[in-house]
């Protein structure tokens, strides 16, 4: 089993206010990762800068043995990021969405119509434009934008926000299943049990540390 | 890469046709301007007529700044622009196919302007090729311009205000050369109106070659 984060005393820091002072974490590959703490523990900054988006001031990390203070757009193309904004293209349909990010990343347009099948979206749906769609259903297609490009390392920042009961299982299902084939998975969350449920290691984050690190189960 | 540049364009035009913000309201605005200036100047013709060339780039200069603005815009609704850096697309063909898209509205837009402006200004076109070549080389450079300002001011708050005052200067010596190139197409003066058509595509080659160099780390640095 290899590692995919290995983040020693990580400091990053935004303007001039410390978002991560000295994360120390290290993630192997096929783990479910369930982020918890308080609103500003360091959560979301701690996905971004797995994803390289901000930039690694001290320590050491590496992503899938990229070193992100060098390099940090290296591992992206292993990365799927799903942030607090489904980040969709308003005016295309569902599924011209899904498939331009499955041919973006290199796959193929017929994906699309599996992924958005995947997450439960009802077909009718497909042909609609996206700001026509429910909060939920937006983000079901953010999850099937996703799932078309298959990351090998999954970010996920509040994941189960404006789903229903049933796509929130749904959503727990694609996950484990990613984790089984390999991929990994860290997300941040307030769910609770649901998140508990999915996750295989808990690790709670205060002040932009890792506080506690423990097994969930 | 050509496969990648063709993909975000495509996508990008898609959008626009669907959002109709180019030919829907860019477009009128900039139209509405063209006549504002020939009600407002009428009382003198020769004035309207000497200054056609240039009232025409006002006018795509202004309808640029929107369309650059907008391009960004469909980038960063919901305020995150992290998918576009996180984007699988290489960082060229992201640079290469928003300046893509963005040419074709702007030659739209052209197309909708020179009409209007003919005929509202009174003005003849003595030399086509000129004029055409000098069209699209305004188009070309404002694009490459509009992308490579446009991503340095996406990611901030202020973008709306910020990018027009980036933008208009870089833009300046386009829209005199576009000008003078124009003025010579029109028959309004006898001027090395080739040799200014051939200053903006230099410009526009220059912000190409400065675009695809320097626009990874814009967008990293957003």
């Amino acid at each position: 089993m290899s590692t995919v984060v290995k983040f020693e005393n990580v400091v990053a820091v935004a303007g001039s206010f410390p978002v991560l002072t000295g994360v120390d974490i290290t993630v192997q590959e096929g783990e479910i990762v369930l982020l918890q703490g308080k609103n500003g523990a360091g959560k979301t900054s701690l996905l971004r800068a797995c994803a390289g988006l901000i930039r690694i001031n001290d320590g050491s990390a590496q992503v899938f043995g990229f070193d992100m203070r060098i390099n940090r757009q290296a591992p992206r193309r292993y990365i799927g990021l799903l942030g607090h904004e489904n980040n969709l293209y308003r005016d295309l349909w569902a599924i011209e969405h899904v498939e331009f990010r499955a041919v973006a990343g290199g796959g193929q347009r017929g994906d699309a119509a599996e992924a958005l099948a995947r997450v439960g979206l009802a077909s009718r749906l497909w042909s609609v434009p996206i700001s026509a769609l429910s909060a939920g259903q937006r983000r079901k297609v953010a999850i099937a934008s996703l799932i078309v490009n298959r990351p090998r390392l999954w970010l996920l920042d509040e994941p189960h926000s404006a789903l229903d009961a049933a796509s929130r299982a749904d959503l727990n299902a694609i996950l484990k299943e990613a984790a089984a084939s390999g991929a990994t998975v860290i997300f941040a969350s307030h769910e609770g049990v649901l998140s508990e449920e999915l996750s295989s290691r808990v690790v709670t984050l205060r002040g932009g540390q890792v506080v506690e690190d423990s097994s969930a189960r | 890469m050509l496969a990648e540049v063709l993909l975000l364009a495509r996508k990008d035009l898609r959008i626009e046709r669907r959002a109709k913000v180019a030919l829907g309201q860019v477009a009128p605005l900039t139209l509405l301007i063209v006549v504002v200036f020939a009600f407002a100047l009428d009382a003198n013709a020769p004035l309207l007529e000497i200054g056609a060339g240039g009232l025409y780039w006002v006018a795509v200069l202004y309808g640029g700044t929107l369309l650059t603005q907008r391009a960004f815009e469909i980038e960063t609704e919901g305020g995150n622009f992290d998918d576009f850096r996180m984007s699988p697309i290489k960082v060229h063909s992201l640079f290469l196919g928003k300046s893509l898209s963005l040419f074709i509205q702007i030659c739209a837009l052209e197309l909708v302007l020179t009409p209007a402006v003919l005929l509202l200004y009174d003005v003849q076109v003595t030399d086509w090729l000129l004029l055409i070549a000098a069209g699209a080389a305004g188009a070309v450079a404002f694009s490459v311009c509009g992308v490579l300002w446009g991503v340095m001011a996406a990611g901030l708050r202020v973008r709306s205000t910020l990018l027009p005052l980036l933008l208009i200067p870089v833009l300046a010596p386009v829209l005199l050369a576009g000008s003078r190139a124009f003025e010579t197409a029109l028959g309004i003066r006898a001027d090395a109106g080739w040799s200014w058509a051939s200053l903006m595509f230099v410009i526009a080659a220059v912000h190409t070659v400065v675009g695809l160099a320097a626009f990874g780390f814009l967008l990293e640095e957003n």
